[in-house]
């Protein structure tokens, strides 16, 4: 059996389910946001809003969904069209590097994303 | 199977089917929403920086490049969740029918460009 080392459970139940719950939250999450700007806020009520634990919570959990999310959806993409079978060779080497790419991409968001909610 | 059948499978030759544009879109909404979370990323960190720097973003967001921006990610986010929330009804086996997969991809179409001309509507 091939090992899949680089997706994001190990198992492709594993990250179909995780790719389903993540995207619910991540829905969640942008209703939630959306509903708060939809009339328009200024910064004194966009500040408190962020104050509330449960909102720093709520994003924290949004910004966690889309790391597994993306990390997921990125892996199904790449490993269909960058593989050895349609490019040689060149497919993995490609491959390997862009989910490095994606995977540091990822890690910058939720660091960006923590020190955002945390951090001022 | 008779294997005397001719067989094409260059997917470039094809016509494809309405499910398949809801399938490849909903994919390609994937991948640029990955880069688009970083705008969203950058507006929420200027909107909570400081009362200077939501200003900033606020006159910055005025210009039209800023909004058509704003407006494809936001258009990206309301077609890839549509289209989601459709693979999650037939995850449960609603729909997975033919007429069903056609009524489904039609129904995300037809919502996504109501929903995106709202979007640009309340972004403008
Ligand atoms: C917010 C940022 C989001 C990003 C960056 C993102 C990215 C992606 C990517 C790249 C894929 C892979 C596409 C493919 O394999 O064809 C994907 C799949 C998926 N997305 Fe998202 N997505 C986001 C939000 C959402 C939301 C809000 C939902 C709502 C339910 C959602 C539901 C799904 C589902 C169900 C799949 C799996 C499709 C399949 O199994 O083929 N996503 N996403």
């Amino acid at each position: 059996m091939v090992r899949a080392v680089t997706s994001f459970g190990r198992s492709g139940l594993s990250d179909w389910l995780v790719q389903r719950v993540s995207g619910v939250i991540l829905l969640a999450y942008f209703l939630f946001i959306g509903c708060n700007l939809i009339g328009g806020v200024d910064y004194i009520a966009w500040k408190a809003l962020f104050a509330q634990t449960w909102v720093r919570v709520f994003s924290l959990m949004a910004l966690l969904s889309l790391a597994a999310h993306a990390w997921i959806g990125i892996w199904a993409v790449l490993t269909d069209y960058l593989t050895e079978r349609l490019m040689g060779t060149k497919g993995n080497v490609l491959r390997v590097a862009l989910q490095l790419l994606v995977i540091v991409t990822i890690f910058v968001y939720v660091v960006w994303g923590v020190q955002i909610l945390w951090g001022y | 199977m008779n294997d005397k059948r001719p067989v094409n499978l260059d997917i470039g030759t094809m016509r494809l089917p309405i499910t398949a544009w809801t399938s490849i879109t909903h994919r390609a909404s994937g991948v640029f929403l990955f880069v688009g979370m970083a705008v969203l990323l950058y507006i929420l960190d200027a909107s909570l920086k400081s009362p200077e720097s939501f200003a900033t973003l606020k006159e910055c967001l005025t210009s039209p490049i800023a909004k058509l921006v704003l407006w494809a990610v936001v258009a990206g986010l309301i077609y890839h969740s549509l289209a989601g929330v459709k693979h999650l009804i037939m995850d449960f086996g609603i729909g997975e029918s033919m007429q069903g997969g056609v009524l489904g991809a039609r129904l995300v179409i037809g919502l996504s460009v109501v929903l995106i001309v709202l979007a640009g509507v309340w972004i403008w």
